[in-house]
């Protein structure tokens, strides 16, 4: 059962090599010549005036915590989808109130306008 | 072929387990980058007809040496770091970019024997890996200190998790007709032609996927992250030469990964559309029959569509983007789900599985 997952854990690695590998090729072969002017961070020119790490919008959070529920939601959904056959009309039904519960809490966030970014 | 292995496994003992895997995932990634490097060629031939051009035309016959031009133009480009980057993030994110969109193909069946690790939680892992591709973009956004970056990041981010949602429950339609998260057997559920693949009782759910899979992947009209006209490049304005080429590798490795999940999932995989060509046999080989043929076609069909919806559309707005997820997509899908369930209850129930 484990070992099937072997191929899994060499193929993640195997994966990072291939980004590391092809940055090392890049850091052995291509030129270095560092300037002022080209390391300053990109701004159409200007001078940088302040750090980048600024604050931004709120509603970024949000969809961030929305995201977290609904994905929640989707992995509750993904076993029952799997026996679905098995556990009959019991099963539907109590999925379907599930659902219906998450579809109010999904009104209300609509009425409540936090999907909308003008 | 067995003659030839059995030698060299005796050679190498107990090093042959990984020995063994490490040839097969390099048989599957080499053949997979070169296809990354034809996509990035076939897509400017194809816009470029679509607009009455040419398109790359100079370098070899038909241009068809364009995409390593390319490649060794980018190695041979300087890496500039920029001076108030984190200079660890700033390397790491492109790897964690590129990392999962490759370890995600390990449990992709390319047919019905060949595919490197056949696990049981499949689509799960999948779901796991593409979920991880999120961090990288984060990551070059913030590690690189820059204001374009940071936001191109941030709108991608929010892209990206938004459309996952609808995403996992087009996936979930899908469950409720297999019933297995292994995607051999899923595609085995489809089999007996055309008529019989998931893309019909959830078609809804396949436009879903492939629009979700066009949001995902930072695609033209949803590039929003990487809009020109507003915030250059987004979140990899500040990376050049070969670390750049990670986060394009990155890019168009998630586009063929969606393609086969689109052809596994909704369009049958391996599975002739006509079961009748099994029997057309010459030699017991029949050369259109159920193979890596049909997977090729189904794949090239579904990024098709990709380049073509880049070529036709203009880009959207980004609250328009978040629109079409949150308010168009994800009710779409509830209700389908619904739909599902409540018709696998009744008498039709065989139509859906």
């Amino acid at each position: 059962m484990l070992e099937n997952y072997f191929p899994v854990l060499m193929f993640i690695a195997v994966g990072l090599a291939v980004g590391g590998s092809l940055l090392a090729v890049g850091r052995l072969v291509a030129p270095h010549r560092p300037d002022p002017r080209k390391n300053s961070p990109y701004e159409c020119g200007f001078e940088a005036f302040e750090d980048a790490r600024m604050k931004f919008d709120v509603r970024y959070y949000l969809v961030a915590i929305l995201f977290i529920l609904f994905d929640l939601e989707i992995a509750f959904l993904f076993p029952w989808a799997v026996v679905l056959p098995d556990i009959g009309f019991f099963g539907y039904a109590a999925m379907m109130i599930f659902l219906a519960i998450l579809v109010v809490g999904f009104v209300y966030e609509w009425k409540k306008g936090a999907l909308e970014w003008e | 072929m067995d003659a030839l292995i059995a030698p060299v496994r005796d050679l190498l003992g107990p090093a042959w387990l990984p020995v063994w895997t490490l040839v097969k995932i390099v048989a599957l990634v080499v053949p997979l980058i070169i296809g990354v490097a034809y996509l990035t060629f076939w897509e400017r031939k194809v816009i470029g007809w679509m607009q009455v051009r040419i398109g790359p035309n100079r370098v070899g016959p038909w241009g068809l040496l364009q995409p390593f031009a390319d490649t060794a133009k980018l190695m041979f480009k300087e890496i500039v770091v920029p001076t108030g980057a984190n200079r660890y993030l700033f390397f790491i994110a492109p790897m964690l970019a590129i990392g999962p969109a490759v370890a995600a193909w390990a449990v992709v069946p390319l047919t019905d024997t060949l595919v490197i690790a056949d696990i049981n939680a499949g689509l799960l892992y999948i779901i796991a890996m593409t979920s991880m591709g999120v961090y990288g973009i984060i990551l070059a956004g913030w590690a690189s200190n820059s204001k374009y970056a940071f936001l191109g990041a941030l709108r991608s981010a929010a892209q990206i998790v938004s459309y996952e949602l609808a995403m996992g429950f087009a996936l979930v339609a899908v469950l409720m007709c297999a019933n297995s998260l292994n995607l051999r057997e899923i595609v085995a559920g489809q089999e007996g032609g055309a008529a019989h693949w998931y893309v019909w009782p959830l078609l809804p759910m396949f436009v879903v996927y492939i629009v979700s899979g066009i949001a995902e992947t930072n695609r033209h009209p949803f590039d929003l992250a990487e809009g020109e006209s507003e915030i250059v490049a987004g979140f990899h304005v500040e990376y050049s030469g070969v670390a750049f080429a990670v986060f394009f590798l990155a890019e168009y490795m998630s586009m063929i990964l969606i393609a086969v999940l689109a052809s596994v999932l909704f369009l049958g995989g391996w599975l002739s559309p006509f079961p009748q060509l099994n029997d057309l046999a010459i030699g017991g080989f029949a050369p259109l029959g159920d193979g890596l043929l049909w997977l090729g076609v189904k794949m090239a069909f579904v990024l098709l569509i990709f380049l073509w919806v880049r070529a036709t559309f203009p880009r959207y707005r980004y609250d328009q983007v978040m629109r079409l997820g949150w308010k168009v997509f994800i009710p779409l899908t509830l209700v389908w789900i619904g739909f599902i369930g409540t018709m696998m209850q009744t008498r039709f129930a065989p139509m859906f599985h």
